[in-house]
């Protein structure tokens, strides 16, 4: 085996849900008395799972037992619903918080980019700023001025590098911030989807500057995201978790693929609008995916049609609004797409509701999981909602001709073709 | 497992013993310190016209102030000194102490929202506060000087020896400060009220402390809470060596300097304790 960069042992964190406040001085006095006669916690023992939706006690484990090894040069990526722990991992390995019991040992400067641009001040150039995030970061002066000129260069906003970053727009702000990141140059490094900055243009930008970092310096990377597509371009390995314990750990193919089928696990697969939705003019309300016996269902035959229903609410009826139904791979890449106006449906007057059904035909889909995008918008780019990677699918090779063949990639669509000589 | 004999250079551990400071690491993060400073100054008078001028301003009105107030209003002595070098000395002091201590108590809180996201040795934070407010303690007291300098020139003061007890003197101001402001920094992580509590609290303590008044007016039953007060020698001695006016004892002035080390060493033992958890309480 090679050499450890960071070796994780029975990790556990746990947190205290509810007020914490004044009230808690009995207990800390509680605590403390049974600490000082060498007792556990008596609190501690009250700490359950952590699952979000069911009531329980007034602690909970958002970590629980969790150990694993991460050898020297990997690219890790960590994985998980939220509320899996990813994030509490994350703190506690940038030591922003210390654990409840177990060890972390790590091997090697250890930096951690939770958030681009920790510590800027508004009034301090650009300049100064960049030294102030960097020497934040853990980077002495020194090193930041060598590096300077790249960082500025990368950022592209050499103009506006004596100007206060209060004046700068959004863009350029964050930039600047990932640029200083960037360019950190620790042995370990953890990052937290911090990958999702500035336009296009610049996400790409970012995206290679991170697999250099992650490939050709021969780094340690932990990176935590709920991008499919840029875990599984930088990462070599993934850790699956869920309710605070490591479900998985393996080559992040593996645990992409069992990240996908556990995320629907309970059957009903259903996308319910969130409340701020309410704040749209029109939004998609529900959407619900059933299969061909009319039941709620997120696993599919491969034989079988998928049916997807879709309520819109509204606050005024748009006539010249789109629909637009894309189905997405679990990397996020669109399978096909279909526009349909609003109003070729009729409105519920009632209940201001559009109600409508759309079939995705049997036997052309590949086995494999996918995801759905939908967006109500108009031709002159108004976008009332937008909605992406939500009713989990998962189409089960139930028989196509290449069964035999499982596991394999063999695309997206399975075509009956016809063959002549 | 052969892991057994690596030589890991950072363990994170639940508990750490009491005394587990890392100078080291703190000199690590030097830069930082120094980078921290700036920026408070540079951000302290962005934008405004006079700039640090208005490190002037501020003394300048408070002793003029006072100098209405105490001086002519309320008709209090001033053992003699010239009123306006008088509540300059007090006022310079004072502001110092209670810069130190009042900024660096809001630590945990102010910077929350840094610190949740990154790891740096936290005591970097109150370090860099007690080090500004000590460039503006240089400040402030070089407008002092120039005041003082008029009236020495004049020969209406007179100085003692302990006029070179000067460093001495801010440097144990400075830890007074820090050691009060660390401890008060770190229980309001969880008890929010201590803040308020705080915030009048060194407004009150000014009070009790000889800045508006020489000590020499207190009466005898008074004398010894004045004087049970750290804060107390360190302004008399501070006038006593400039002016010639008010009392020195080196009792007075020993006391206060283990009231400072006591407070520190306390202070950063629960600093230390408080910054590895205290985001699940902030």
């Amino acid at each position: 085996m090679s050499e450890l960069a960071i070796s994780v042992e029975n990790l556990s964190k746990l947190y205290r849900l509810g007020e914490i406040g004044t009230g808690t001085i009995s207990h800390d006095l509680n605590r403390w008395w049974a600490k000082v006669r060498g007792k556990e916690d008596p609190f501690q023992k009250l700490g359950e799972e952590n699952k979000r939706d069911t009531k329980g006690g007034g602690l909970v484990w958002a970590l629980k037992d969790v150990s694993f090894d991460v050898p020297k040069g990997e690219v890790l990526g960590i994985i998980g619903k939220n509320g899996a722990g990813k994030s509490t991992l994350l703190k506690l390995l940038s030591r922003v918080t210390a654990p409840t019991t177990g060890i972390i040992k790590a091997q090697g400067r250890m930096a951690s980019l939770l958030e681009v641009g920790t510590g800027f001040h508004p009034e301090l150039t650009g300049r100064d700023n960049i030294f102030l995030n960097g020497a934040i970061l853990g980077m002495t002066r020194g090193e930041i001025s060598r590096k300077f000129d790249e960082i500025v260069s990368f950022s592209g906003v050499e103009r506006y590098i004596d100007t206060p970053v209060k004046r700068y727009s959004s863009g350029m702000y964050v930039r600047l911030a990932f640029a200083v990141a960037a360019h950190l140059d620790t042995e370990i490094l953890i990052i937290d989807e911090v990958l999702a900055v500035g336009d296009a243009d610049f996400q790409k930008k970012c995206l290679g500057k991170m697999k250099d970092v992650s490939t050709n310096e021969g780094r340690t990377v932990l990176f935590v995201s709920h991008q499919m597509g840029i875990i599984s371009q930088l990462c070599n390995t993934g850790l699956l978790m869920e309710n605070g314990t490591v479900k998985a750990y393996g080559s992040i193919n593996s645990i992409i693929d069992k990240y996908m089928t556990s995320n629907s696990a309970h059957g009903i697969n259903e996308y319910i609008y969130s409340n701020n939705a309410k704040n749209k003019k029109i939004y998609f309300s529900k959407i619900l995916t059933r299969n061909t016996n009319g039941d709620s269902s997120d696993n599919f035959r491969f034989d079988e049609s998928i049916s997807l229903e879709v309520d819109i609410e509204m606050e005024h009826y748009d006539s010249n609004s789109l629909i637009s139904i894309t189905l997405q791979d679990k990397l996020g890449y669109y399978i096909s797409t279909d526009v349909i106006e609003l109003s070729k449906f009729v409105l519920n007057e009632d209940t201001s509701r559009v109600s409508f059904k759309v079939e995705y035909p049997e036997s052309l889909i590949a086995p494999n999981s996918y995801y759905f995008r939908l967006a109500i918008f108009k031709i002159d780019r108004t976008v009332y909602d937008l909605i992406e990677n939500i009713c989990p699918i998962r189409i089960n090779d139930t028989g196509t001709p290449m069964s035999k063949f499982e596991g394999i990639d063999y695309g997206q669509v399975i075509l009956n073709l016809k063959y002549s000589t | 497992m052969e892991t057994k004999d690596i030589h890991w250079s950072t363990v994170i551990k639940p508990h750490t013993s009491l005394l587990d400071i890392d100078l080291k690491e703190l000199w690590k993060y030097r830069d930082l310190l120094f980078l921290l400073v700036k920026r408070d100054f540079v951000a302290f008078y962005k934008q405004t016209i006079l700039g640090p001028i208005w490190f002037f301003i501020q003394p300048l009105l408070t002793t003029l102030m006072y100098f209405l107030i105490f001086g002519r209003i309320a008709n209090l002595s001033t053992d003699g000194v010239p009123p306006i070098l008088f509540y300059l000395a007090g006022v310079t002091c004072w502001s110092y102490i209670s810069e130190c201590l009042l900024k660096t108590s809001d630590t945990f809180i102010a910077n929350a929202s840094i610190f949740g996201k990154v790891y740096f040795p936290r005591l970097i934070i109150p370090l860099s506060i007690v080090i500004s407010n000590f460039v503006r303690f240089g400040i402030q007291f070089s407008l002092f000087l120039m005041v003082w300098l008029y009236y020495f020139v004049n020969g209406q003061v007179q100085v003692t020896f302990a006029i070179f007890l000067l460093p001495y003197l801010v440097l144990i101001m400075a830890l007074l400060g820090l050691g009060f402001g660390i401890i008060f920094s770190s229980l309001t992580t969880k008890y929010r009220d201590l803040r308020f509590l705080l915030a009048f609290g060194v407004q009150l303590l000014m009070f009790a402390t000889p800045v508006v008044y020489p000590l020499s007016m207190a009466s005898e039953k008074m004398r010894w809470f004045l004087v049970v007060n750290p804060f107390t020698s360190l302004i008399e001695t501070f006038r006593y060596g400039f002016t010639g006016s008010g009392s020195f004892s080196w009792m007075h002035l020993g006391y206060s300097s283990l009231v400072a080390v006591i407070l520190l060493v306390f202070g950063v033992v629960i600093f230390n304790k408080v910054e590895k958890s205290f985001m699940d309480t902030v």
